[in-house]
């Protein structure tokens, strides 16, 4: 599903949240359940997915010569 | 008036010394000056004159705020000391009592620092209302620091063990010396203006409170209780409190920690995951079994209803009368066959043949085959043929007689 691979953690991770209570909730018919079921396994795999493949991502401000900012890649320097 | 009024001299120094201490400004101040004569006594408690070039003042510590201070001066050295001025009556002498001192360098940077305080808490900027709470897992973090100090080194690594997916933007700057503050505050701005963070980290490692000193700035607080963006403040070590603190939305006592305090852990993620998806799978099967057995009451009612029970009672009345009916047929049956039997034997022992068996023929004009009864019926010469028990042989008649007596 390509709608849900678009998603950041917050957002599937609160989706799943809400599909719970939904479920919880109850008065649903067995189709909106299933369907609520069926979704909510798969958000919570887009979230392991991406707290398994998460890497930091880290870059510098630096002043551009517009004036303005741009950002660049940042190296820590100097490790000890 | 012919009477003097006089006072004893301890009602002069006890008159004396209510006036002292009625005075706002004796009872509560900071006096600087170079120690000399310091002495302890026995029971722990300090004395030393303080002076300048033109006056000296006699000052007691007392054993309690003595041990309480970390510091204690020596002759010569240039201290802030901070206490109430009383008259010491069995002297008749002035003295300030000290509850704390400070070498005096420190000492001007910590009364800037107090006043500072004051002020912009008067301001109300450290109000506990105008705390903004930070966004539970924010997407992108500014950090204000310095590119090479060991700030940056412990929040990346703290951020990349707990929440790897947040973007992680560092604004540099300088976090020591007179050009920090102003740096500070164009790193916050920066990141304020330029980047679409969700919360700042503002962080330095531990040093000395000169070091720190930038986070004391005016300058540092006020861009900081202006940013768009939550601040959360990591600066030295756990006993360290900077003026950036008190206006942060959030102090932390480390960098490392602010850097705990930004983001949720991942491993608790994944247990809240995991619950969740155990949660739902719980539920789904929870209401398949619930809709099964509804189901399944369903049916026993609809077999109640059923007309099954009237078909099988009616099926069971057919296959018994089925039964009676064949069951009597063959009774019929048996007694009608029972019966033929009988006529049968009857039939045999009325039989011509039957006699045959006991010496007896029958014999028959051969031509006609009439039975000869009479020997009238038959002259010599008539061929005639004779029956016995196991068959039949020819003959030709020779003679007849009437009459019944032998011919032997």
């Amino acid at each position: 599903m390509n709608e849900l691979e678009t998603l950041s953690f917050e957002q599937a991770f609160k989706e799943l949240e809400d599909t719970v209570q939904r479920l919880e909730g109850g008065g649903l018919t067995l189709d909106e359940s299933i369907a609520l079921f069926e979704r909510g396994m798969k958000l919570a795999q887009h979230c392991g997915q991406k707290l398994d493949d998460a890497e930091l991502k880290v870059s510098q401000l630096m002043p551009s010569d517009e004036g303005g900012y741009q950002t660049v890649p940042f190296e820590e320097k100097g490790a000890s | 008036m012919s009477t003097t009024h006089y006072f004893t001299v301890s009602q002069i120094n006890s008159y004396i010394k209510e006036l002292f201490e009625i005075d706002f400004v004796l009872q509560d101040l900071w006096i600087e000056g170079e120690v000399s004569n310091f002495s302890r006594s026995a029971a722990g408690h300090a004395y030393f004159t303080l002076k300048d070039e033109a006056a000296s003042i006699r000052c007691v510590m007392w054993r309690s705020s003595a041990a309480r201070q970390g510091y204690l001066p020596s002759n010569g050295e240039a201290i802030l000391a901070h206490g109430r001025i009383s008259i010491y009556e069995v002297q008749g002498a002035y003295q300030l009592y000290v509850d704390a001192l400070q070498p005096a360098g420190l000492g001007i940077l910590y009364l800037q620092f107090e006043a500072l305080k004051k002020r912009l808490e008067a301001e109300g900027l450290f109000a506990p209302e105008r705390k903004r709470s930070l966004p539970p897992f924010p997407r992108c973090l500014g950090v204000v620091t310095s590119p090479t100090g060991a700030a940056i080194r412990d929040i990346l690594h703290v951020l990349g063990r707990r929440y790897p997916l947040v973007e992680v933007i560092l604004s540099p700057t300088l976090v020591q010396g007179d050009k920090a503050p102003l740096q500070i505050v164009a790193a916050l701005e920066a990141l304020n203006e330029h980047i679409d963070a969700e919360a700042i980290i503002v962080a330095r490692g531990g040093g000395s409170l000169e070091e720190l000193w930038a986070f004391n700035d005016e300058r540092v607080a006020r861009a900081i209780s202006s940013s768009r963006l939550p601040v959360i403040t990591g600066v030295g070590h756990e006993t360290d409190f900077t003026i950036a603190d008190f206006v942060a939305d959030v102090r932390a006592p480390t960098p490392s920690a602010a850097a705990e305090i930004a983001v949720p852990d991942q491993a608790e993620l994944g247990g809240t995951l995991d619950f969740r998806r155990n949660r739902l799978i719980a539920l789904m099967g929870r209401q398949i079994a619930e809709r099964r057995s509804a189901l399944e009451s369903q049916e026993r009612a609809l077999g109640r209803l059923s007309p099954q029970a009237k078909i099988i009672s009616h099926r069971q009345r057919i296959d018994e009368l089925t039964r009676a009916a064949s069951a009597s047929l063959a009774h019929q049956l048996a007694l009608q066959q029972e019966r033929l039997r009988g006529h049968l034997l009857r039939l045999q022992s009325l039989s011509p043949f039957a006699t045959l068996d006991r010496g007896y023929s029958i014999t028959r004009q051969l031509r006609t085959g009439e039975i000869v009864k009479s020997v009238a019926q038959v002259a010599a010469g008539d061929r005639i043929e004779t029956q016995v028990s196991d068959g039949k042989f020819e003959g030709t008649v020779d003679w007849t007689a009437q009459g019944q007596e032998n011919q032997e």
